[in-house]
């Protein structure tokens, strides 16, 4: 029992445990309930800051900012709720990123380049679950391998060298959408958060990551293609950050080998304080979703109050430390109780 | 997990073949080491000069050190992704210290940023250990707070050469027999922890519980004690990693050691300690660590464009984890056949 507890961290999390007569208590103690009270304390504390925080530019802004790390972290929570990760994204990132660059400067077409950056992509992230699933290597000395791998051939592609010059109707999506205050990253990221929402949420394959976390060889067992779904998501993972490679490089207006480097630990870091166990089987998009806006507007609120990007950092450790410790507290609470009950025990009696 | 499901007559050829496999794997990363020495001083003899040699010795003594403590954290199936920045605190501090006062004796100093490092340990091994969180988790959480707190005391101001004293410099470059100092820190490290890993009871209990937490439990092993205390000693080493890049380096800025993290995991990985726990040793990390930075100045010395470094770093990392996989199944459908032959007990 108390093993089963080690394996489980997050069990107010599961559906099971909460009496099914008082829905609202079942609600209320979501972890997607705190964050979605953390997100609007966050935008109150920015606006207690400056009363120029809550306005369309600030939104433009951070959707901006936070548009691409926001958008790796969607296949990134698929992959983590199967009980596996990803660490070699902002590496696929750069490379996809340089390969741009230097095709472009070398006089391709623009448009075969974006689409050789998303063949490569799909090429990461198919030797990435190559070697996970086929192999049956750990994912996470796979990923940090292949985190050095990517990043050593976008440096050799590009070297110390800046890509630049690009079409001025690419680096336009820096701009806001036509008309509207939209970040062309954020309305990406949304549509692709409604898909991934709903193919998790709502289809049979969704469901069957969620089995695939929990208990992979009953899953196994169940008829599911752990292997190949395992596979398809890395793949996934692949061509999105070669996407999010080209965003960034339009962005910019510039490439560079360096392009994202060390986002891998932010992306996962969102998506971990968001719910989902880095054990796999727990957690949804909508949690997700909420973490990015409580990153997006903690990071414009600190930044508006100059507070320097790396003294941000120590609030992104303590939501970290803080998405693990409170669903655990309960737990951690029970267990010291009945040790120390344990240890009295026996005085008593004598 | 073999030696419990053999049958009596072959328990005393199983741990011979386990070993053999554990020497094969150190030995496999010295033939490496010693191949890429080989091939570099064949394009250039100037690579085996004395200098030369020293570098080789001296540049991978910070991440191995750090390996060490790793090792320990990894084969109990937990990781500490926070050694990175806690040698940037450490090495801030120690020199904050000799910047207050310039005669602190080096053994005073080191010891310092030794406390600092095991202090740092000892909060992600309480919250890994008894608040009962996942250390990937945790360490990650402590990576960025204790990063911030350096800034927060750094505030700007970078420690500067001239404030530290020339004697404690010279640990970082001196050397005595033409052997660089900072690499017998890190040897003395690895032997001593090497054998505490091989002979002493606590410590056999850490593979125990990196093979199975759950019969560790059952044996009486007290678990969360030993994984804290493998978090402090990868912390204490990790701070004593500091005040070398101290003495390395001379300055320090508030971004010290970044990186160091996946860095440090890829030398434990190459090393041939299992990311998932319960097996791998000391020694096999650091020559993995050696082995990585032998490559690095392999190619500079080869005047191959420093731009290949990280992809073949990279590629060996999978290589050495693939090979990994290949001789432990190997291992066991040796094991597999015997039980056949001999015919269960």
């Amino acid at each position: 029992m108390v093993l089963l507890e080690q394996k489980d961290p997050n069990p107010t999390m599961g559906e099971t445990i909460l009496p099914q007569r008082r829905p609202w208590i079942h609600l209320l103690l979501r972890w997607e309930t705190g964050l979605a009270i953390i997100f609007l304390a966050s935008l109150w504390f920015g606006q207690l800051n400056s009363p120029y925080f809550l306005n369309w530019e600030t939104f433009f802004f951070s959707g901006l900012n936070f548009g691409v790390l926001a958008i790796m972290a969607l296949p990134m929570t698929l992959i983590i709720i199967t009980g596996e990760i990803d660490l070699s994204v902002a590496s696929i990132l750069g490379l996809s990123a340089s390969l741009l660059g230097y095709l472009f400067m070398h006089g391709w077409s623009i448009w075969l380049a974006m689409g050789l950056c998303l063949v490569v992509g799909l090429v990461c992230g198919a030797l990435n679950g190559f070697l996970i699933t086929r192999l049956g290597l750990p994912s996470i000395a796979v990923t940090i391998g292949t985190l050095t791998l990517y990043r050593g051939i976008a440096l050799i592609v590009l070297g110390s060298n800046t890509a630049g010059g690009f079409p001025a109707s690419f680096t336009r999506i820096s701009l806001p959408l036509g008309g509207t205050h939209l970040a062309f990253d954020f309305v990406v990221f949304v549509v692709l958060a409604i898909a991934f929402g709903l193919t998790l949420h709502a289809t049979s394959l969704g469901r069957s990551l969620y089995a695939i976390g929990l208990q992979p060889e009953t899953a196994f067992f169940s008829g599911i293609r752990v292997k190949r779904i395992k596979f398809s998501l890395y793949v996934l993972s692949g061509l999105i950050c070669a996407f999010c490679g080209i965003l960034t490089t339009f962005q910019l207006a510039s490439s560079a080998s360096d392009t994202g480097l060390g986002l891998e630990l932010n992306v996962v870091a969102i998506v971990l304080f968001g719910g989902i166990s880095i054990f796999g089987g727990r957690g949804t998009i909508v949690g997700v979703a909420l973490s990015v806006g409580v990153f997006a507007s903690l990071q414009a609120s600190l930044t508006d109050s100059n507070v320097s990007a790396q003294v941000q950092s120590i609030v992104v450790g303590c939501l970290l430390l803080a998405s693990v410790l409170i669903p655990n507290a309960r737990e951690a609470f029970i267990r010291v109780r009945r040790q120390f009950q344990r240890r009295t025990l026996p005085q008593g009696g004598t | 997990m073999t030696a419990v499901e053999t049958p009596p007559q072959l328990r005393s050829s199983s741990p011979s073949l386990v070993l053999q496999v554990l020497r094969f794997r150190e030995l496999a990363i010295v033939v490496a080491i010693l191949l890429v020495f080989g091939v570099t001083v064949l394009k250039d003899p100037s690579f085996a000069n004395a200098l030369s040699i020293q570098q080789l010795l001296a540049g991978p003594a910070i991440i191995g050190l750090l390996a060490v403590g790793e090792t320990l954290v990894i084969v109990t199936r937990n990781v500490d992704l926070s050694v990175g920045s806690v040698l940037g605190l450490s090495a801030y501090l120690v020199g904050d210290l000799f910047v207050h006062d310039k005669s602190i004796t080096i053994i005073v100093a080191l010891l310092y940023g030794l406390l600092i490092g095991a202090g740092c340990g000892l909060v992600n091994g309480v919250i890994v250990a008894y608040a009962r969180v996942p250390s990937l988790v945790v360490t990650l959480g402590t990576l960025y707070i204790i990063r911030g707190v350096t800034a927060v005391i750094v505030n700007g101001i970078q420690i500067n050469p001239t404030s530290i004293p020339q004697s404690f410099l010279k640990l970082g470059s001196g050397t005595i027999l033409g052997i660089p100092y900072i690499f017998i820190i890190t040897t003395v490290a690895v032997v001593v922890v090497g054998y505490v890993m091989r002979n002493y009871r606590a410590a056999r209990d850490l593979y125990a519980i990196g093979s199975n937490p759950e019969a560790a439990v059952l044996a009486g092993i007290p678990v969360p004690r030993r994984i804290l205390s493998a978090f402090v000693i990868s912390g204490a080493l990790a701070g004593l990693g500091g005040a070398i890049w101290l003495a390395e380096f001379a300055t320090v800025a508030s971004t010290a050691g970044s990186g160091y993290e996946l860095l440090v995991v890829s030398a434990v990985v190459v090393g041939g300690v299992a990311i998932f726990g319960g097996s791998g040793t000391v020694l096999g990390a650091a020559l993995g660590a050696l082995l990585l930075n032998t490559i690095d100045q392999a190619l500079v010395a080869s005047r191959i464009s420093s731009f290949w470094n990280q992809a073949i770093a990279g590629a060996m990392l999978l290589l050495a984890i693939s090979f990994d996989r290949f001789v432990s199944l190997r291992a066991e459908r040796a094991l597999r056949r015997g039980e056949v032959e001999h015919g269960p007990a």
